[in-house]
């Protein structure tokens, strides 16, 4: 996987989402600067320990740590991660965290929590793939990346196909709203 | 099934607040659950929930074999027989997790190539995204036609999915992807936001390597035809690429200034942010252009995004560093996020406040910034500490308050590296701020009373030696030195003995009782306490016979270490036990400039077999002498002062390889050639260098020492020997010629003919320079060497440079006339400025120790003219010094 410079792309190292004690729920690399899979878990460690005590629930939050920059934002006993090199567009990075995290909040029509995350991992996996591509930033928009995981929803197994998509959306932004309301 | 996720449910665990779907999951059973993939009824549910758990095991840091990976591999394409849509899905996802560890990956390329042209535009976008990653370039050739259909497909996704394949594929294919021009130039124009920024990546992707290109392809966009903001940011990116390269703007104006001003009113904060970013980073910006770019970033500021704060604040921090001017403006907001929640935050910002401060905001400031040092990690603390040294280095006149700062968080909790960074702060003050040096030590002293680290102990404690003796009540320290004997480890207790010494030798009413604790230590446990303390209590009581006045005395205890480290290891290595005892001053003096080395060695590997030897032949330079004092012509030239680098006198790659090392004794130069042959039909014999030195007066060739057979692929060396007068700097230019007799060699036997021709080859010239005679020596520190050499060597003249290119260039010219050891790292001049100092080091033929100080200045017309004052251990040397400069 090749890492571009600043004159080209914009682009995301890692996306991460851990549970509340730092375990990884699912993660994505896209960068050689953590070849095994020891070295991952050490970074995954630092920056959980490192932003445990912020508050990142109303907001994103953003840290500068060890030559990267990470954006981040706990949803319930979920934390959403987005890592880049220190010389990237910050607010860049929010936008992709703010497309991970709120279409996670869709798929999982507001339930946002460590439990409904694993039993729905596929569809997690899917919105991962459908945000970054080897580091290339594919979608931002929430709905968007929501509307394309879902579709592939599984048959009968899912909800969601029991509706059509626009109908599911509106029900998932319906949750999601009545959860940011709590 | 009931809970079709869990495998194994362990009783134990029901307690827990949550379960979860892949408790106790196992590779192995996984892999068995997957043969119903082979299934001929396809239940693609249950297959979608076997990949989840495939994909979950490697999400976690499970690995496949090889042999596992290739068998789920070719189960998983079995599954393209679904029609489910979730499950093909998932099955692109799995392959692409799989296509590096598994073999054979490319059957799979049918199947995706007809889901390439499916109707469904989501198979579609999928697949190529697959495919591109599995495809070697024989098979793109066959599936381009459909790629450069798919970027300007009317659905923005399979756009997008080609456009970022393009990107890939440029790496390894170029050649195929740069035909597509036509078509991702259309895409560029797409309706479609993330269209417009793939298509702007690939475009300038191809055309990165052509400068015109990217000039021209910025020049139309930033006419205004991209709307989406992640393009906009790419954009503004090339732009800045371009007025970079354009160098310098003619008439004032800068070319495309415009369009980034002009970015700084768009609507969505990242672009504002890229380009306002993009204009502070500008080569050589002017206040005027920056005002702009300051003013959004300040409004910024208060924002009540984290992210955004973040932002603005690291970029005006970058901003403070070099215009700290244009920043202060923000002061009033910066000082509100002192008290930010996010400590990234109010690091950047109190950081950015002490670039920017004036005199009369520093103790408002310290006030500020004692509650906030507290809950913020080490890493920022050092930042911090940073910061305050360089500010206090900037208002001298308020030391005060900040050393009071300083000790303050030095008696807090912290780690090693802060609290390393709070003593250097520490100490750097104290030798720059003659004021602060009372309460400084006192600090120190109050702090290895209770400080854990050895190191800074011992660092502390040598520091109080050299300064303590010379405070106007050297009494006070005595005590805090001996707590360190009676409490501390081994270490910390013999560096304490030293410094204790120290007093007694530079304080006379201090003597005697120093005497007295220097008694106590002669019991003590440890070996090295103990030596150094009778060392020193015989030395102080006159006893020891390190010399007979006071100043060698003083001049053993303070003296630095004037060898090398390294040069010491290798000497002491190289020493065979015998009577003759181990004499320091015979290590070489000269610092060896590591990359240099390296370098080189690197070069000769490409050259072809002469680094087999002369490689480590010219490494150290103990064996030099051994070698040179192996040869009986050599043997009684006397110690050898210096051995050059080794100097090329062939290009690369010629019949015949020679270089040169430059030997000099006091009355002597021995030539070293080391001699290559690389042509394998030849061996040469009597190979002898011819040299001409006509053009060296002061040189008389004594002797030279032939090669009597040099065999192909052999290095050999061969040596000339020259007379010059003693105490003199002589130079002068050597012509070289190579001569030899050459002897056919059959390359089936080996076997030299009998019968030998006469031939001569061109070397290149020589030239013996003023800085062969000087030795790289460098001094810890400058300042007080200075001062401990007689100012009555001192020589100081003016000399005018001429036109340079710029500062740097002066600079490192006149260090490499001189051949000094630049001190303290002045050898570097940060680019724009007008003036510069640069201190230098060196041990002159005669073992006379020089130091030189040089001021340089740049006019507008960029004339150079130069201060150069030297001091060194004999006047004459001085006057030699200048006259190498006047010549040089």
């Amino acid at each position: 996987m090749a890492d571009f410079s600043k004159e080209s792309c914009p682009s995301v190292k890692n996306i991460l989402l851990l549970d509340s004690e730092g375990k990884r729920v699912a993660v994505k690399y896209f960068s050689d600067d953590w070849p095994t899979n020891a070295s991952k878990l050490a970074y995954e460690k630092s920056v959980f320990t490192k932003t445990l005590k912020t508050n990142a629930r109303t907001e994103a939050e953003i840290t500068l740590f060890d030559g990267y920059i990470v954006v981040y934002k706990f949803v319930h006993d979920l934390h959403f991660f987005v890592t880049a090199g220190d010389d990237e567009n910050e607010l860049i990075l929010a936008s992709v965290l703010h497309g991970f995290s709120d279409s996670v909040g869709l798929l999982l029509r507001g339930d946002v929590e460590k439990r409904t995350a694993l039993e729905n991992l596929d569809l997690i996996l899917l919105c991962i793939d459908e945000i970054i591509d080897g580091g290339i930033i594919l979608e931002t928009d929430a709905n968007t990346i929501a509307g394309k995981v879902a579709t592939n929803a599984v048959d009968g197994s899912v909800p969601f196909s029991e509706q059509t998509i626009s109908q599911a959306l509106a029900t998932a932004r319906e949750h999601l709203a009545r959860s940011l309301l709590k | 099934m009931a809970q079709p996720l869990v495998v194994k449910k362990d009783d134990d665990l029901d307690e827990e607040e949550y379960y979860s779907p892949f408790l106790g999951i196992e590779k192995g059973a996984v892999l068995q659950e997957a043969r119903v993939f082979h299934d001929p009824q396809l239940d693609a549910r249950r297959c979608c929930q076997v990949i989840t758990k495939l994909l979950y095991l490697l999400n976690q840091g499970d690995t496949f074999t090889k042999v596992e990976a290739t068998e789920v591999f070719f189960a998983t394409t079995k599954l393209f027989q679904s029609k489910d849509a979730g499950l093909r899905r998932m099955v692109y996802l799995m392959i692409k997790e799989l296509s590096p560890s598994a073999d054979e990956v490319i059957i799979v390329t049918s199947s995706l190539m007809k889901d390439m042209n499916s109707k469904t535009d989501m198979y579609r976008a999928n697949a190529i995204r697959v495919l591109c990653r599995i495809i070697d370039s024989t098979l793109l050739t066959q599936i381009e036609r459909y790629l450069k259909q798919a970027i300007v497909d009317k659905n923005p996704v399979v756009a997008s999915a080609a456009l970022v394949s393009g990107i890939y594929l440029l790496q390894t294919s170029p050649e195929v992807v740069k035909r597509w021009s036509n078509e991702v130039q259309e895409a560029v124009q797409s309706r479609a936001a993330l269209v417009q920024f793939h298509a702007l990546a690939l475009l300038h992707q191809i055309r990165q390597n052509d400068r015109l290109a990217v000039s021209k392809l910025v020049t139309s966009l930033t006419r205004g035809s991209v709307r989406s903001p992640l393009a906009q940011c790419l954009l503004i990116r090339y732009t800045s690429q371009v007025i970079r390269e354009s160098g310098v703007n003619q008439g004032g104006d800068r070319p495309f200034f415009d369009f980034l001003e002009s970015c700084l009113r768009n609507k969505a904060e990242m672009v504002i942010l890229e380009a306002a970013r993009a204009i502070t980073e500008l080569n050589g910006v002017t206040s005027r252009e920056l005002t702009p770019a300051i003013t959004v970033l300040q409004l910024f500021l208060s924002s009540s995004k984290p992210v955004l704060r973040f932002a603005a604040v690291r970029t005006l921090n970058k901003v403070a560093s070099t215009h700290p001017l244009a920043v202060t403006n923000c002061n009033i907001d910066m000082e509100s996020l002192i008290s930010d929640q996010n400590r990234s935050i109010a690091t950047l910002a109190i950081t950015t406040l002490l670039k920017t401060g004036n005199e009369s905001s520093v103790d408002r400031l310290m006030k500020q910034m004692t509650n906030f040092m507290s809950d913020i990690a080490d890493e920022f603390k050092i930042v911090v500490v940073e910061a305050i040294r360089s500010l206090c280095l900037k208002f001298p006149l308020k030391y005060r308050s900040l050393m009071n700062f300083l000790s303050n968080i030095l008696r807090e909790e912290g780690g090693f590296e802060y609290k390393k960074a709070i003593v250097d702060s520490i100490i750097i003050l104290i030798r720059d701020i003659p004021d602060a040096k009372e309460s400084g030590l006192f600090h120190l002293c109050e702090f290895i009373e209770d400080c854990e680290f050895t190191y800074l102990s011992t660092q502390i404690l040598h520091f109080l030696g050299n300064e303590g003796p010379k405070t106007s009540d050297p009494s006070k320290y005595i005590r805090y030195i001996y707590n360190r004997v009676i409490l501390e480890n081994a270490t910390v207790r013999a560096s304490a003995v030293s410094t204790l010494a120290k007093f007694g030798a530079l304080v006379d009413s201090l003597k005697p009782r120093i005497f007295v604790l220097l008694r106590r230590c002669l019991f003590d446990g440890d070996d090295e306490v103990r030596d150094r303390a009778t060392l020193y209590f015989k030395l102080l009581g006159g006893e020891a016979t390190v010399g007979e006045t006071e100043k060698d005395v003083n001049e053993f205890l303070f003296g630095s270490l004037d060898v090398p480290l390294v040069n010491l290891e290798t000497s002491l290595r190289n020493y065979e036990p015998s009577d003759v005892p181990f004499d320091i001053s015979s290590v070489s003096k000269e610092t060896k400039s590591q990359p240099l080395a390296e370098k080189k060695s690197t070069g000769k590997k490409s050259a072809g077999p002469a680094s087999a030897v002369s490689g480590p032949v010219s490494t150290v330079d103990a064996s030099y002498e051994k070698l040179l004092s192996s040869i009986p012509e050599f043997a009684d030239f006397g110690k050898l002062f210096k051995s050059s680098a080794p100097v090329e006198l062939t290009e690369a790659e010629t019949e015949y390889s020679v270089n040169v090392v430059k030997h000099i004794f006091d009355g002597h130069v021995v030539l070293q050639y080391n001699c290559t042959n690389t042509i394998p039909e030849q061996l040469l014999e009597q190979v002898v260098v011819f040299v001409d030195a006509s053009e060296a007066d002061e040189f008389l060739e004594v002797a030279s020492k032939p090669l009597e057979s040099l065999p192909y692929d052999s290095p050999g060396r061969t040596f000339v020997a020259f007379e010059k007068p003693e105490g003199v700097i002589a130079t002068g230019k050597f012509s070289n010629i190579l001569k030899f007799i050459v002897k056919e060699v059959d390359p089936s036997t080996g076997e030299a003919e009998d019968d030998g021709v006469e031939d001569e080859y061109q070397l290149e010239d020589l030239e013996i320079v003023s800085a062969d005679y000087m030795l790289k020596v460098g001094v810890s520190n400058f300042r007080n060497a200075w001062e401990s050499m007689d100012p009555e060597s001192e020589r100081v003249d003016e000399y005018g440079l001429g036109v340079r290119e710029s500062l740097a260039e002066a600079v490192s010219a006149v260090i490499s006339i001189l051949g000094m050891q630049p001190c303290e790292g002045t050898d570097v001049v940060p680019s724009n400025s007008r003036s510069h100092t640069c201190l230098l080091s060196g041990v002159f033929i005669g073992n006379v120790k020089v130091l030189v100080r040089l001021s340089f200045g740049i006019s507008a017309p960029k004339e150079v003219a130069m201060k150069l004052a030297v001091r060194s251990d004999d006047p004459e040397i001085s006057d030699k010094i200048h006259e190498i400069v006047a010549n040089g």
